[in-house]
């Protein structure tokens, strides 16, 4: 059943408020492999199905067993003897008839030997409890063709994801606490000449105390330039000192009483941030040093040709500094003196996003490109972004699991602290081991769990002498993924279910930063940690 | 396949398989379970390991528990709670309840997996616990289509533990309030059996909340209300004369216009229907159009009218998922609960952070303490009222204050029966001394965040 635009905008209002609608569009025409349909497959495709991936296409060689069908949403005890892509693609279409299903029943490995362009196609693929042959043999094709890849394990109560992706730019970050760009300390043209439309002195009492507390900060600060030799305050004692300059601008009634000022009230609080210096993110000023954005070509990436833009207008028009925002916050005022002040900043955000607008035009026609390859609208969105940028590049996995560049310093150092997270990544590396070479994972059968131990405990040391890592894994947790017998509890399946999709609807829509690359889950603490790897 | 194997198939099944059984496997119950159905979960309970809780013993037996007698509570069957009966019915848990009130709309559709588009108008609760039960066999949530204040405290001391996917700090702090008072002191001394844990979880678009909480142990909803900033809405003198931003144009339709056009005539502004809120948009954009204000689309009106919070699936799946493991640990002593605070935010990344919120001394709800307020005489009941309702800590919505004077019973102040508000109204301009109230005076207060009346005891300052 096609849905209507109406009724796709009223099931997913949620989350359209959330990555609007072009976020949305780019789910739609996402594309997901997911490989091996286990409860952490199911639960992480669950979690792309109902927002509305376009597609998604099941990859799984494995037959349905009883113990998978206790633990997954998406297989039925009618599943138990079919090929488990086929039946766990039936009841996650049946989960949103927009998306389409597909399945393969195959294993990765036989697709690796035969086809490996086959995964080519896909926005994304996601590898779940893959033995690592296959893991590194995916990652590595993945890597040539430059598709992102993400890989997932539960194994007992811990929860593993790596994330493998060259570069992945993102304009839209939202960050959650975002400095207001007001340009208080280097005000441009327009909004000085604005600042200097209003005489505080001369003003009735419900225009003084309807003024815009930016104003009002603005004129106090010409004062104090003035008074100052154009410095401006600099420590919690000059800044209390101008706090005070600005309180005693309150009005005082006939009586000598302080008026209920609650503008000004707003400008003292907000001393502190108004004076923050503007500057350029220390992470921008990296971008704009970057091979990439210093030798555009006509494969340039368009993020890339918009940031070289914006580059150039720094150090021409910007005079140092990137676009103006455009966006004040909300502060006590009348309609019209918020309204006029706001068009300021608003007017001119669209004046430097035209001259960044120019740049870019120029170089798309250096690199013998139209003009019209990157939308004005396109350059607007990256101007107002400006200072949120962010581009994450994982290492390949090659580069974590090679001897030469395995990352010893951060392994090491947080193995100083023998409990961290750690020593999860350590152990489920340990147990990798295990299983290439007794092909079966430690402890499974009740009658194995004391005689791993010793075995398990083999490879924790051959593991930790091949890479030269100096750290003490305690035998408590030998004992433990012992104990876990390779088993998927659906409650940690369904955290990583979670956290998986997200980061997979960060990729696809390219809004929100993904983790850089290491997540560990301890459901024992609910505790997590982020590494490097 | 068939779902049942014939008798003699799966005898001879079980003793080709006996020797290389993950598990043991004496038992084939309800005869609804097929081989190997549990081993996931079994692991956990049938074998010893370094961390688990030191309560714990491996035995066959907690299986057993958690399929035939451990019972459930589930608040909610919306986001977290639909992830919440799936989480549980996969880890072993069977007797399942789950409350909800409300029934089905199409927004939900893309996170709450238990209902389709055929089921939107039907209640949240019948067509979660029917989905559960035929898709998870042996499983059997019972639904409420019922408000939680609907039941008393003899519903709520049947389950083991109770966990909750609410998405009101008032309905949190009810079921606090009523779990608090099922415990028995004996001699000052709590009786560990008359605690019944809640798990309580919360999202909002990206963020989440997952808490352990043991009544009159550890900290309880209201010890840390300060964690739950009040709602905060748009002062009045902004919406009714200088709006600056597209929400003050819409509530300046919802609040203002609507009540003097009365464009559908004597009916409450429905935030569902979307031919009131198509109202509301055409005269918020009116009212932009008139202040030169920019930004007002359907999609906003709708937002500030129903207060809309966004929401995604993945934050209902961790958030849920971390709920239902600590109910596992409670229910079988395989691990040490989280103790008991876990904050998600996956914007930048993923963060999460775990600590132990601390009991508040003078807590409202759980201290046993009778508050102490401080009044001068001339205090006018307007002003306790106002206390009530603003202070951080209690966040009342609209307290029923009662006293004793004079051997009777006296309703001081009451805001939800018309006739009796419009009666005590008077008082509220009076002072407590007017109202005949002593120094030391109790006065009992009732409101929808508690299901037991607070005591306070009102102390006269110069």
């Amino acid at each position: 059943m096609a849905a209507t635009k109406g009724s796709k905008e009223q099931k997913y209002d949620r989350q359209l408020r959330l990555w609007g609608d072009h976020g949305q569009e780019a789910l739609e025409n996402a594309h997901v492999c997911l490989i091996n349909a286990t409860a952490t497959g199911t639960e992480i495709l669950k979690n792309l199905v109902l927002p509305g991936i376009g597609a998604f296409t099941i990859v799984d060689g494995h037959t349905v067993a009883g113990e998978d069908v206790g633990n997954n949403f998406f297989l039925s005890s009618n599943s138990i003897g079919k090929n488990r892509a086929q039946a766990a693609t039936e009841l996650l279409q049946e989960l949103n008839s927009d998306v389409s299903g597909n399945f393969v029943e195959e294993s990765p490995d036989k697709l690796l030997d035969n086809d490996p362009e086959f995964f080519h196609r896909f926005t994304i693929v996601i590898g779940v409890q893959l033995p690592e042959s296959t893991c590194l043999r995916l990652g590595s094709v993945l890597w040539s063709a430059s598709v992102p890849y993400l890989v997932c394990k539960t194994y007992g109560l811990i929860g593993y994801m790596r994330l493998v992706v060259q570069e992945h730019t993102v304009i839209e970050s939202h960050p959650d606490n975002a400095l207001e760009d007001l340009r208080l300390d280097q005000p441009f043209d327009e909004f000085k000449n604005h600042i200097n439309s209003y005489d505080l002195t001369s003003m009735e009492k419900k225009d003084h105390s309807h003024t815009p507390w930016i104003i009002i900060v603005a004129k106090y600060l010409d004062r104090w330039l003035n008074e100052h030799d154009g410095q401006p305050p600099k420590n919690y004692k000059e800044k209390e000192s101008f706090r005070q300059m600005i309180r005693e601008g309150i009005l005082k009634n006939l009586n000598g009483v302080p008026e209920d000022e609650e503008n000004f009230d707003e400008a003292i609080k907000n001393v502190n941030t108004a004076l923050n210096p503007t500057k350029i993110p220390s992470a921008v000023e990296d971008l704009f040093s970057s091979e990439q954005c210093n030798n555009i070509t006509a494969q340039s990436p368009s993020f890339w040709v918009m940031l070289r833009g914006v580059k150039e207008f720094v150090h021409s028009e910007g005079s140092g500094n990137l676009p103006v925002r455009g966006t004040i916050p909300d502060m006590i005022a009348d309609s019209q003196k918020f309204i006029n002040l706001q068009n300021i900043y608003r007017e001119k955000a669209l004046q430097d996003a035209a001259a960044v607008t120019k740049h870019v035009e120029n170089l798309l026609q250096s690199v013998g490109k139209p003009a019209e390859s990157i939308s004005e609208r396109d350059i607007k969105l990256f101007c107002k972004n400006a200072a949120f940028l962010r581009v994450v590049c994982c290492r390949s996995l090659a580069e974590e699991y090679h001897v030469d560049s395995v990352n010893k310093d951060e392994i090491t150092s947080c193995m100083d602290s023998p409990d961290s997270e750690m020593v999860f990544y350590l152990m489920l590396r340990a147990v990798d081991r295990f299983h290439q070479l007794h092909s079966r994972y430690p402890g499974v059968y009740n009658y194995q769990v004391e005689e791993d131990i010793s075995k398990l405990k083999l490879c924790v040391n051959s593991l930790l002498q091949e890479y030269n890592l100096n750290v003490n894994i305690k035998d408590d947790y030998i004992h433990e993924f012992c104990r876990y017998g390779a088993a998927e509890p659906h409650t940690v399946s369904a955290f990583l279910g979670g956290s998986a999709a997200q980061e997979a609807i960060k990729i696809i829509s390219h809004q929100f930063v993904p983790f850089n690359n290491t997540f560990i889950y301890n459901a024992m603490s609910q505790t997590s940690a982020t590494y490097q790897l | 396949m068939a779902d049942a194997e014939e008798p003699e198939k799966k005898r001879r099944r079980l003793e080709d398989l006996t020797e290389k059984m993950a598990v043991d496997s004496g038992h084939m119950d309800s005869g609804c379970d097929w081989d190997g159905r549990w081993n996931h979960v079994k692991k956990f309970l049938e074998r010893p390991g370094p961390f688990t809780h030191p309560d714990f013993e491996p035995s066959t037996e907690s299986l057993q528990f958690l399929l035939e007698t451990c019972k459930i509570l589930v608040i909610g069957a919306g986001g977290l709670g639909c992830e919440l009966l799936k989480n549980l019915a996969l880890s072993g848990f069977r007797l399942i309840h789950v409350v909800d009130m409300d029934t089905i709309d199409v927004s939900n559709l893309n996170r709450q997996f238990l209902f389709r588009p055929k089921d939107v108008g039907r209640p949240k609760a019948d067509v979660a616990a029917d989905f559960i039960n035929s898709r998870i066999s042996g499983c059997k949530v019972v639904p409420h289509f019922k408000k939680i204040q609907d039941f008393d405290d003899s519903f709520y001391r049947q389950f083991h533990i109770i966990v909750c996917g609410l998405d009101s700090i008032i309905a949190r702090r009810w079921i606090n309030g009523m779990l608090i008072s099922l415990l028995s002191y004996e001699d000052g001394v709590l009786d560990p059996s008359s605690i019944i844990p809640l798990i309580d979880g919360g999202t909002e678009g990206f963020k989440g909340n997952a808490r352990v909480i043991l009544p009159g142990m550890t900290a309880c909803i209201d010890c840390t209300l300060e964690l739950y900033p009040p709602q905060i809405n748009f002062p009045m003198c902004t919406i009714a004369t200088m709006p600056r931003l597209p929400e003050h144009c819409v509530e300046y339709a919802r609040i203002l216009q609507w009540s003097k056009e009365r464009p559908f005539g004597d009916t409450s502004l429905d935030g569902d229907n979307p031919e009131h809120i198509q109202w509301v948009f055409e005269k918020s954009q009116e009212r932009a159009a008139e202040f030169n204000i920019t930004g007002v689309t359907y999609r906003l009106t709708q937002g500030v009218v129903k207060r809309i919070i966004p929401a995604v699936a993945s934050t209902n799946a961790v958030i849920a998922a971390a709920c239902a493991t600590e109910v596992f640990k409670i229910a079988t002593s395989a691990y040490i609960p989280l103790n008991n605070y876990m904050v998600f935010n996956d914007v930048d990344g993923l963060y999460t952070y775990t600590f132990e919120a601390e009991r508040k001394e003078n807590c409202t709800a759980c201290s046993q303490i009778p508050q102490d307020l401080q009044f001068p005489p001339s205090a006018k009941l307007q002003e306790v009222l106002e206390y009530l309702t603003e202070t951080a800590s209690l966040q009342m919505k609209s307290p029923a204050i009662t006293t004793t004077l004079e051997g009777k019973n006296k309703t001081l102040y009451l805001q939800s029966v018309k006739s009796i508000e419009e009666r005590t109204r008077p008082n509220l301009c009076k002072t407590l001394k007017e109202l005949g109230l002593s120094d030391g005076q109790e006065i009992a207060v009732a409101d929808v965040t508690t299901p037991q009346t607070v005591l306070f005891k009102i102390n006269f300052t110069a």
